[in-house]
């Protein structure tokens, strides 16, 4: 029987990453010399189940290098060793090596010998001292008599197989301890008409000469225990010569017969590896049983819709209506139990900053404490996969910028230690996640002052604090002078806010000198499904984000001024709005080209208004997005397509690419038009 | 020439023939402005009639724009105007074959051509290189060329020739 282990990689990988979350955030929570049991005893779990996994699969460097940091912890938990901050320090950095070897040999890489090399070193070094304990730890005994070797005796009882441990491996284990002889016994090998290819019949007598200790070979059977004989006796010096007349290791890869069907898979992983690192999401199974009962009700919907349908007459029409409208409830609790698998709590994305927090605290002298809130706050995956690097950025700058030095914290009378504050909660159908500091608040003064320079304010302007407080969002508005390797990584506060919106979402700042700032992110709660407004154009209709619509309006003659006879502005009180004939911009026949017979759509793009030109106002509704990516590229203008109720396509429109066509009249635009002529 | 209804027959007979021979290719002709092109059956996912396509603003002419086929959006390729020939209306004849392209995921395109004609086993040694034109015609896309009911066929690579870059 040959299973093929790479189904399972998948499974471990995942298992793995979440074990070494677990691992870092125990770390974190650990106190210099008063260790919690139970955090120690969840951090060496983690540890262990790596380890095991990494070698079940034969990831043997993984599990190597994991063996080492799980015997520190092992000896922290039974108290035969202090918990210094070094200590913790190293095995944080044994958990940041131990996540870039899982994330290489997940993606077929090579793995990075030279940090895994130099944090195992740290820990052996660890290993060495005797951690300011009196009594020796009784691993060092059997040092003394490890240079002749081990006699070992292995018989595996004959259900082995079933637990899912492969002999074979066992003794690839153990040759790479030193130089290995294999004696197998196959006496209890019944005819082959007997055999019975799941059980085990063999058991082996083995030499094992080098520098190895009784722990390493207990280390490798540990996982058999209870499900064979073993013995394991040192060897003496007659043996030794006795044993060099024996055959040669090679025999065990012929005499298994699992041992060839079972090597193949292992190998074939790495590519496999490569090509699916599909994503995966963990569901709760009551969201699951939820909609199988769903499920079940649109079924019994369909079956009375399709009796009705078999002899059908007008005097049940009620009927009919009442079955449809079931149908319909039955679909949008479908769609919103689906929606709900794809939630995940945001504390997958907060998990992160206290690790981050921890580092650049202590590398800027600064004291920090960081307060989560609202972590079980549900968020499409795909938002929460994309929100990642711009809360990072945040967080960094308000570890930079905001929050002060303890001396300055104390001198303008505040608590020496800093608050970050992380918050999320849900606001109709947005979410909303602050980040807070109790630091010094923008210096608006400063600002200002950079954006003279820069040009992008008048120095005359007189600007209200909040008009102040947007400028750090405007592009150009780079802390190119403040480059420090936290912040200062040449992503401005333009980009963080250009990310945000592309996922449909908003930032905004706001700041008290002195009391400390907030910045406040809304995010649509999915990505997959959007409200939109439906537009005529010409023959065609096309769909507005609704979150980009500031209002629509009817063109009162007189109120259009020309720009140098080309360009249009719409006078929308104060404002002077940009006209978009979206028929120009699209090469369609409008219904009318007089904009009085028009609507203008005013939309807003990273705070700039502009009309688009619509024929008509259709209806609003809530419009699925597929991507136009998936099967042809991507559009510019476009921000992808859904399918109408008649079946047909609609594109949606994409504000920021609209305005880039706008700019450029493109020679592609010409193109159409060559066709149409 | 031959309607919708029967080429869907053509790809019917074919699932219940399986692989005819061992060794024999497969193809789907098709016709364009009186030339004849094949494409591997294996690729061919569905043949559509013609039916109204969302345009695309922007894009090259030959993209007649996006389709909706059961929840997909699949853009629809006019081949005549790929290949530079002179627009045609569409007829009843005119049809959509849907085509699975190898990119670098699997994509789903469709092709306008005149007609679809016939499915053809070809023995791979009666399939000959494409002429080289040099610098005048470009035949690349051409995976080679044979001969069928006294037509020469061309077979179209369609990896190479429904890429992104090429659909533009």
């Amino acid at each position: 029987m040959s299973i093929d282990v790479s189904q399972f990689h998948q499974v471990f990988f995942e298992e793995s990453f979440e074990g070494l979350d677990a691992m870092e955030m125990g770390l974190l929570g650990m106190q210099e010399g008063a260790p919690d049991a139970e955090t120690i005893n969840t951090i060496f779990r983690a540890a262990h189940s790596i380890k095991g996994g990494a070698g079940t699969f034969g990831f043997s460097r993984v599990s190597e290098f994991t063996h080492g940091l799980e015997t520190l912890l092992d000896q922290m938990r039974n108290g035969e060793r202090d918990v210094s901050q070094l200590a913790i320090n190293t095995m944080l950095q044994a958990v940041d090596v131990l996540r870039d070897m899982l994330t290489a040999v997940q993606q077929g890489d090579e793995i990075d010998e030279t940090s895994a090399a130099s944090v195992g070193k740290d820990i052996e070094a660890f290993l060495q001292t005797d951690g300011n304990i009196s009594s020796p730890l009784d691993t060092e005994e059997p040092k003394t008599t490890e240079s002749t070797g081990w006699q070992i005796f292995f018989k595996p009882h004959s259900h082995l197989l079933q637990t899912g441990n492969d002999p074979v491996r066992m003794l690839q284990e153990l040759a790479e301890l030193g130089e290995l002889s294999v004696d197998m016994d196959a006496s209890a090998l019944p005819a082959f008409s007997d055999l019975e290819p799941e059980d085990c019949y063999l058991a082996w007598t083995m030499e094992l000469r080098g520098d190895v200790t009784l722990e390493q070979i207990n280390e490798i059977f540990e996982w058999v225990e209870g499900d064979c004989e073993l013995s394991v006796t040192p060897l003496s010096e007659q043996t030794v010569t006795v044993a060099e007349q024996d055959e040669p290791a090679p025999l065990v890869e012929e005499s298994d017969p699992v041992a060839s069907t079972n090597n193949a898979p292992v190998i074939e992983t790495k590519k496999a590896a490569t090509d699916t690192v599909a994503s995966s999401i963990r569901v709760g199974t009551d969201k699951v049983d939820s909609l199988i009962d769903l499920v079940g009700e649109l079924v019994i919907t369909q079956s009375m819709l399709s009796q009705l349908g078999e002899n059908f007459d007008l005097s049940r029409v009620q009927q009919l209506i009442d079955g449809l409208e079931q149908l319909e409830r039955n679909t949008r609790e479908l769609q919103e139990g689906i929606m709900r698998i794809r939630m995940l709590p945001i504390s997958f994305a907060f998990n992160r900053f206290p690790r981050l927090v921890h580092d650049l605290s202590a590398k800027m002298g600064k004291q920090v404490e960081l307060k989560l809130s609202g972590e079980q706050t549900e968020l499409d995956k795909t938002v929460m996969e994309k929100i990642g690097d711009p809360l990072v950025h945040l967080v960094r700058n308000s570890l930079d910028h905001g929050l002060e030095t303890p001396e300055k914290r104390l001198a303008s009378g505040k608590p020496e230690t800093g608050l970050l504050h992380l918050n999320a909660y849900h606001q109709g159908g947005t979410i909303v996640i602050e980040i807070s500091d109790d630091g010094a608040g923008l210096n608006e003064e400063k600002i200002l002052g950079k954006a003279i320079e820069r040009g992008l304010v008048s120095s005359d302007e007189t600007l209200s604090p909040e008009k102040i407080h947007e400028l750090i969002f405007m592009p150009g508005f780079s802390t190119a002078d403040e480059v420090s390797d936290v912040s200062g990584r040449g992503v401005g506060m333009d980009v963080v806010r250009k990310n945000i919106h592309s996922l449909g979402g908003s930032v905004d700042v706001s700041s008290t000198p002195g009391l400390g700032s907030t910045f406040t992110i809304r995010l649509p709660l999915t990505l997959a499904i959007m409200d939109g407004q439906t537009i005529q154009v010409g023959d065609q209709r096309y769909i507005i984000p609704l979150i980009s619509i500031i209002e629509s309006v009817e063109i009162k003659p007189g109120t259009v001024k020309q720009v140098t006879g080309k360009g249009e502005v719409y006078s929308l009180r104060d404002e002077y709005v940009p006209i978009i004939r979206l028929y120009e911009l699209f090469n369609l026949t409008p219904r009318s080209d007089k904009l009085e017979d028009g609507l203008l759509v005013v939309v807003e793009f990273e705070d700039r208004k502009v009309g688009l030109l619509v024929d008509e106002l259709l209806a609003q509704q809530q419009v699925v997005i597929k991507s136009l990516e998936s099967n042809y590229r991507k559009v510019t203008g476009m921000a992808g397509a859904t399918i109408l109720g008649d079946g047909t396509v609609a594109l949606i429109l994409d504000i920021s690419g609209l305005l880039t066509l706008y700019r450029q009249p493109s020679q592609q635009r010409v193109n159409r038009a060559i066709r149409a002529a | 020439m031959i309607e919708l209804s029967q080429s869907n027959e053509i790809l019917d007979m074919f699932d219940v023939m399986g692989s005819v021979e061992a060794g024999m290719l497969q193809y789907l002709t098709f016709e364009l402005n009186q030339e004849h092109y094949g494409v591997e059956i294996l690729s061919v996912q569905e043949i559509k009639g013609w039916d109204h396509v969302t345009p695309i603003p922007n894009t090259p002419e030959h993209v007649c724009g996006v389709l909706n086929l059961r929840g997909a959006i699949v853009p629809i390729v006019d081949l005549r105007l790929f290949f530079g020939m002179p627009f045609e209306p569409y007829t009843k004849t005119t049809v959509v074959v849907v085509l699975r392209v190898q990119d670098v995921t699997q994509r789903t395109v469709g092709i306008v051509v005149d007609a679809v004609s016939d499915a053809h086993n070809v023995h791979p040694d009666e399939i000959q290189p494409a002429p080289d034109f040099g610098e005048q015609l470009s035949t690349e896309f051409i995976s080679g060329i044979t001969r069928m009911d006294d037509n020469m066929v061309m077979l179209l690579d369609i990896d190479k020739l429904l890429s992104r870059e090429q659909i533009g």
